[in-house]
């Protein structure tokens, strides 16, 4: 094996893989290839992102200017609301749920497990494909009616497509979290008629397709490691796409029950969460026995991992990006991995704290409550073992680490805001505010977006030989990272002044009025940071035209995807690897460059014991 | 350049302090300070997590913005040192999951005598609010209920039941379901200020939440479910009360008013809605 040299740099025989027309071809075709299938992922959910975008901007500027015209997307949308371009409540009530539930389950959840996830996993652990390659390509085409159902659920189309009489003013209207009964009975609101059960039969789709991918992750990763790929070996990307895997498994089939069941008493008429003689808007009174609260019980027993599924693998990503750019090894490998689990465990455990008001037994709140306030522990743990991974780095300011630092410094906010609301008490008041909107997109954006940002102009090598725009991505992130602070960091303060999240207008209320003019402010940071991800799109498109092809390793990393050609061919690796070492044997004292990948096999002697153990 | 972004990855927590810093003085903050005892613990807890993580944000942040200019510095030409290769020390990795760990249970425990408070039954000052009822000349027996109204969330109103009076002219106990005698007002909570008062939250369609933000008060009002809340004002006051919880279009809108009065007042207050309600519409001409 030592006799086998790598081509360390593009030549002829890599000339074929810049046939951009030919993966153009495969990526809008079906395909059952693991790198095809990540970028079907991933392109899909970047379009996904601009439109979740637009709605949210939606949302900014009817908070920012009440009932007033709303310009270009006003016009665009005007024949459907009737209004004119301006916002009515039923449409504002569509406006933010449909924003959820796109950047949840079309953005979030495939960039992180359905985009890196593939492109990543058989890749960085030196298998040729994926365990169950059409089980892998049915999980992504299972995207599709997803996407379908939910521009239903929008209304989009009126009656006569859709049957959601009204359109978009009668777009699904429940919140992300469709709490019945205003999900569960249709007389409840305009958007819980046909769209509500749109809603639901899109939410099953993406259910599906996280189903099969997750599977397929867990057989690939326990199955198809190179020789020599020890777990304790595998990088931090793979550990977390595997808990999240796992997580998945156990987590969505609750939540798949739970869908049917609503279904099931919409369309049966059965009673699982419709309790008896409830008068909904003048309709007969439900015949029933059931129980709001099982619905919150089983929605967040699924949603709350679900937001581990959310952060996990961006967290995996970013630990392998810091460690690269930093040229160092991850500061305290074994407590990372163990971080994950732990937290992944912990998030079973505490779904409860969505409820603390619900009318739950309060003796449970006090359960999930030390519950909650100890997941911050493992993440407490990984934020100071990142912080620790740059300390004594040689670090790279280039447009990854940029995005990774920021990763850590936003998810810092996140996780200290979380405290607030595992306090029980604290929570009462915060519960259902502008603060908690804050915090779960400090999470969500601040930690998970700026992370999946740094992977998309860490991996674009990988996917296109082609090294993305250095200073169009610098921009890129100066103005999204300033207008996410902008827009999200001024909602703590809304949170604490009491202002009320998904109300149309919140300066009804005197208490709220003067709260005006920083709302105004927030509008402007969106808009800003919206334009901002013309950059990203931009950039990846032409980045993809640049003329120096980038080669197999372009950041010195030592993970095994470095080690195939750039794209890699059908089948991955030229030649089958073998892995000798862990991941992150940076600025190795005994050697004088300053990486050593997983593949280069040991000298006479073998490895010399690493320092610093 | 790399100083630039060491800088802005220092700029912004420093931003974000001194925002939180001047919010109080231009009312980005709590509308006012709660007017309810149990509210204020609220409050306390509130400052008490404020203090520890501000503390953590400023040291992290710090830490983050250290290690990023010192790795700046390694960058400088001339400097051809290689990075620190260490694979983690076991006595950090101890020592920064045992001290977060005190200080985290530390927060758990600190706060559970006001969670139990607030939400346990048992633990409900049940003496207090016995007075008040007694004050009022409440004709009741032990097992009544101690709740001086029932709220009900309605798209999008407040409803409001209070029990009414008997043939004496004494207040009576509100009963589980309503009763001819009882009073309904719609949007407009009046109680007793001054010490603890029950209410029994329900819904009668949809989820809504019941949200009295200068009292720091909030509890969801599932339908199919009775739930008692306690609070208390210090002094007579008008309060805004709305709408937490998404409960359709008109959520936005379920605009009503909490007002606490003196018990005479409130009992004044009671007589005055049973003789509006019972008014047969006939106004006697005085006689000539």
């Amino acid at each position: 094996m030592s006799s086998i040299a790598l081509p360390k740099t593009a030549n002829a025989d890599e000339s074929r893989a810049d046939n951009h027309l030919a993966l153009l071809k495969q990526v809008c075709w079906f395909s059952t290839d693991h790198k095809i299938i990540g970028l079907q992922f991933l392109m899909t959910t970047l379009v996904m992102m601009m439109l979740g975008g637009a709605l949210a901007l939606g949302i900014r500027w009817q908070l920012a200017f009440p009932w007033e015209q709303m310009p270009i997307f006003g016009q665009l949308v005007a024949k459907n609301i009737e209004m004119g371009g301006q916002i009515t409540p039923e449409f504002y009530t569509m406006l933010f749920t449909m924003h959820a539930t796109v950047m949840i389950f079309l953005v979030i959840i495939p960039v992180l497990a359905g985009a890196f996830g593939n492109l990543l996993i058989p890749l960085m652990i030196g298998a040729d494909d994926m365990a169950f390659p059409m089980l892998n390509a049915l999980s992504y085409w299972f995207m599709w009616p997803a996407i379908v159902c939910f521009a239903l659920a929008t209304g989009y189309g009126g009656e006569e497509i859709s049957g959601v009489r009204g359109g978009m003013n009668a777009g699904a209207a429940g919140g992300w979290t469709s709490y019945p009964l205003l999900s569960a009975l249709p007389e409840a609101a305009p958007g819980s008629e046909a769209a509500q059960f749109w809603w639901l039969l899109g939410v099953t789709f993406v259910g599906f397709s996280s189903m099969m991918g997750s599977i397929n992750y867990m057989t690939t990763i326990i199955n198809m490691r190179a020789p020599g790929m020890t777990l304790f070996r595998m990088p931090l990307t793979i550990w977390a796409m595997f808990i999240t895997a796992i997580l998945q498994a156990f987590a969505l089939p609750v939540l798949t029950a739970a869908g049917f069941l609503l279904l099931s008493d919409r369309v049966f008429d059965t009673g699982f969460f419709k309790p008896s003689g409830i008068v909904v808007n003048n309709a007969a009174p439900t015949i029933g026995g059931g129980q709001p609260l099982l619905w919150q019980h089983l929605f967040w027993f699924y949603s709350h991992p679900a937001v581990y599924i959310m952060i996990l693998p961006a967290m995996g990503m970013v630990s392998d990006m810091l460690a690269c750019m930093s040229r160092k090894p991850i500061f305290g490998y074994k407590p990372m991995v163990y971080s994950l689990v732990a937290i992944a465990g912990l998030g079973f455990i505490v779904w409860g704290h969505h409820m603390f008001t619900s009318g739950m037994n309060p003796f449970i709140g006090m359960t999930f409550m030390i519950s909650t306030v100890m997941i911050a522990l493992p993440s407490g743990v990984k934020v100071f073992n990142w912080i620790g991974t740059i300390w004594g780095g040689r670090p790279e300011f280039n447009t990854v680490f940029l995005n990774c630092v920021a990763f850590v410094s936003m998810f810092i906010v996140g996780g200290l805001s979380g405290i607030f609301m595992a306090a029980v008490p604290v929570d009462v008041y915060f519960h259902d505010t502008y603060f908690i909107v804050a915090h779960f997109h400090y999470v969500l954006f601040g930690a998970t977006l700026f992370g999946v940002f740094g992977a998309i102009h860490f991996w674009y090598p990988k996917m296109f030989n082609r090294k993305m725009n250095e200073p169009v991505g610098k921009l890129h992130f100066l103005l999204t990272f300033i207008g996410f602070n902008g827009t999200f960091f001024p909602m703590h303060l809304l949170g604490v002044a009491g202002m009320p999240r998904r109300y149309a207008n919140p300066y009804l209320y005197p208490y709220l009025e003067h709260l005006l003019p920083m709302n105004q402010f927030m509008t402007i940071c969106a808009i800003v940071m919206g334009l901002a991800q013309f950059l990203l799109i931009g950039n990846f498109i032409f980045s993809w035209f640049s003329r120096t092809p980038a080669g197999r390793n372009p950041w010195h990393a030592n993970t095994l995807e470095w080690m195939a050609p750039s794209p890699p061919g059908h089948g991955n690796f030229d030649i089958p690897p073998v892995c000798y070492r862990g991941p992150y044997e940076y600025s190795h004292p005994s050697r004088t460059d300053d990486y050593w990948p997983q593949w280069e096999p040991p000298g006479p002697g073998g490895d010399p014991k690493p320092a610093g153990h | 350049m790399k100083w630039f972004w060491c800088i802005f990855f220092m700029v912004w927590p420093i931003v974000a302090v001194v925002l939180c810093l001047i919010a109080p003085s231009q009312g980005w903050w709590f509308y006012s300070e709660s007017v309810n005892p149990l509210g204020r613990r609220i409050d306390h807890l509130f400052y008490v997590i404020l203090w520890i993580t501000t503390i953590v944000f400023i040291g992290t942040q710090v830490g983050l913005g250290y290690a990023l200019f010192r790795g700046a510095q390694k960058t400088d030409a001339g400097d051809a040192s290689k990075a620190w290769h260490s694979h983690g020390r076991h006595d950090l990795e101890v020592a920064w999951s045992i001290i977060p760990a005190i200080i985290l249970l530390f927060i758990a425990l600190y706060q559970l005598d006001v969670w139990a408070e607030y939400r346990v039954t048992d633990a409900f000052p049940r003496d207090k609010m016995e007075g008040v009822l007694k004050r009022l000349h409440q004709v009741r027996t032990p097992k009544d209920s101690l709740a001086l109204a029932e709220v009900s969330g309605r798209q999008f109103e407040w409803r409001i039941r209070y029990p009414g009076f008997d043939a004496n002219g004494n207040l009576l106990p509100l009963m589980p379901d309503p009763q001819p005698t009882d009073l309904y007002a719609v949007n407009e909570l009046r109680l007793p200020s001054g010490n603890p008062v029950m209410i029994n939250l329900r819904s009668l369609d949809v989820q809504h939440s019941f949200f009295l933000p200068d009292l720091r008060v909030k509890q969801d009002a599932v339908p199919g479910l009775v739930i008692p809340v306690w609070f208390a004002t210090d002094s007579p006051g008008s309060h805004q009360l709305l709408c937490a919880e998404l409960c359709g279009w008109g959520h936005y809108k379920m605009n009503a008013r909490f007002i606490s009065e003196s018990e005479e007042d409130f009992l004044k207050f009671l007589r005055e809605l049973q003789q509006a309600q019972n008014f047969d519409g006939v106004t006697q001409a005085s006689p000539p």
